[in-house]
């Protein structure tokens, strides 16, 4: 489904990403973790090119995205990303959050937007938030929100930065319990996390970064009991 | 009291070679620089010239800033790899303009555009709308684009993650943003080309100066008209900030939600 090939990334002199591949298939959960610095919230956001990388190609469903050439934007309307502070848009209500990129794009009318925006707030239990705004919400609630928004563009993969970082501790389980059952339900998905409960319950393979580098990758259950490098056992025995 | 009798009785004694004390004296000076042949009307109407002058080059400005600004965030912001060569000119002439009206006196511009490019132009109001509109235009685009700037970058990611194109993210949800931490400085941007009006004297607009100037012409006296005009602005000045405050208390006010 995404195509990673030699992707690098370099900020100036410093080279966050050095020379990955990778392949995200179809209704994966893939989870990566891993170190502050390593690279894995600067590969999420080269997915769906919100960094442009400095070399190699991302193909997502046989198109190049890496191609000047693309209409990114026709790209992104199928890949939905969920951000570490959520960004929701403090100057509309939920509602319009919500429905204003599936109308914008022609994706369906204001109606059915509105229809689609009152199932899903429904599904993570906040339909009753949708004329509020964003600054009256608790951090928990905007992040569901947050997803919900992306839902909206009905995407084909879901892309998570650290959903659960900037949330106070009691918060998490509710986002985690959406991004469960959004797995649960057969979404493709990138979850770049530091929730080892998450990676191990939800995931279908875990990858290791450090270093700009994939260091390791395996099924949840090999990866946490079996681990195989020393830079991700001493790794695991600091978070686990 | 009437005025015009007190008026007759004195300018009849200066006549005579009477010695007027201090109050005599300012009250002809004030007769004739406000009441006499009802000229307190022409400073109204150099009040509603200024007024026009400032709110029609605001306008100019706030949509000339608007459009320079965006083009150069646009520039700036652009993937590397897919410059668009198109926008790199426009871009270029944005800073060049920004560099000369920014570079040059406001003065000087008027002078030039009142009798350089439109010498032959009887409508010295509309020049003078021109010349201080398209001086606003380059303030006005650095204030816009610091608010634009000022807009967290995980908005404008959130609208391109989204599928959105670049200027629907803009229109929709940085610059409605920005609008709030704009309005203060162009609030002040609004003062300062108010007082600005007052240069088109030069080129002949007939604003607050030009009518201070043809009463103090014909009277012989320019003290009343110059402090009068001065106590107006400022009058008008203070009116406009108590605004812009009220204005920026209640945006503050839907922070707080």
């Amino acid at each position: 489904m995404i195509d990673v090939k030699h992707l690098s990334k370099s900020f100036g002199d410093h080279l966050v990403l050095d020379d990955i591949s990778e392949h995200i298939y179809p209704g994966e959960k893939v989870v990566v973790i891993g170190p502050s610095g390593s690279g894995k919230s600067t590969f999420l956001r080269c997915l769906n090119l919100l960094e442009t990388p400095t070399k190699g190609s991302i193909t997502f469903q046989g198109t190049e995205l890496t191609d000047p050439k693309v209409d990114i934007d026709l790209m992104r309307r199928q890949m939905g990303m969920v951000f570490q502070h959520f960004n929701l848009f403090p100057n509309m209500t939920i509602r319009k959050n919500i429905t204003l990129a599936p109308v914008r794009t022609k994706l369906m009318s204001q109606a059915q937007a509105d229809d689609l925006a009152t199932t899903l707030l429904r599904r993570v239990g906040l339909e009753e938030k949708a004329d509020a705004y964003p600054n009256q919400l608790s951090g928990g609630q905007k992040q569901r929100i947050a997803i919900v928004r992306a839902l909206a563009m009905q995407p084909k993969v879901m892309l998570f930065d650290e959903p659960t970082s900037a949330l106070d501790p009691e918060m998490v389980g509710e986002v985690l319990e959406v991004m469960k059952q959004l797995a649960e339900e057969g979404m493709t998905m990138v979850v770049v996390t530091h929730e080892m409960g998450f990676a191990r319950e939800v995931g279908s393979r875990v990858l290791f970064m450090d270093g700009g580098h994939i260091l390791e990758q395996n099924t949840p259950a090999e990866f946490f009991s079996n681990p195989k490098e020393e830079r991700t056992k001493s790794f695991l025995s600091k978070v686990l | 009291m009437d005025w015009a009798q007190t008026y007759q009785t004195l300018s009849q004694a200066l006549k005579n070679g009477d010695v007027l004390d201090f109050g005599q004296k300012s009250f002809i000076s004030f007769y004739k620089a406000f009441v006499e042949g009802d000229r307190w009307k022409l400073y109204l109407k150099g009040i509603g010239v200024t007024l026009e002058l400032t709110v029609t080059a605001l306008i100019i400005g706030v949509v000339l800033g608007v459009l320079v600004a965006v083009v150069r965030t646009a520039h700036d912001q652009q993937r590397p790899g897919r410059r668009n060569p198109f926008l790199g000119v426009v871009n270029a002439l944005c800073q060049v303009y920004t560099t000369v009206i920014r570079g040059t006196p406001m003065m000087v511009q008027l002078l030039i555009w009142g009798f350089v490019v439109f010498k032959t132009s009887r409508n010295h109001t509309m020049v003078g709308i021109i010349g201080l509109g398209i001086n606003s235009g380059a303030y006005v685009s650095e204030i816009v684009r610091g608010g634009l700037m000022s807009v967290d970058l995980g908005q404008s990611e959130a609208g391109r993650s989204l599928g959105l194109g670049y200027l629907d993210t803009m229109r929709f949800i940085v610059i409605p943003q920005a609008f709030k931490n704009i309005l203060p400085a162009l609030g002040n941007e609004l003062i300062t080309l108010f007082k600005d009006t007052s240069l088109v004297s030069a080129i002949g607009g007939t604003e607050l100066v030009y009518f201070a100037e043809a009463v103090g012409a014909k009277t012989y006296e320019y003290m009343f008209p110059y402090v009068g005009i001065a106590l107006m602005y400022l009058v008008i000045v203070m009116i406009l900030t108590a605004l812009q405050g009220k204005l920026e208390r209640r945006l503050r006010q839907s922070d707080r939600r």
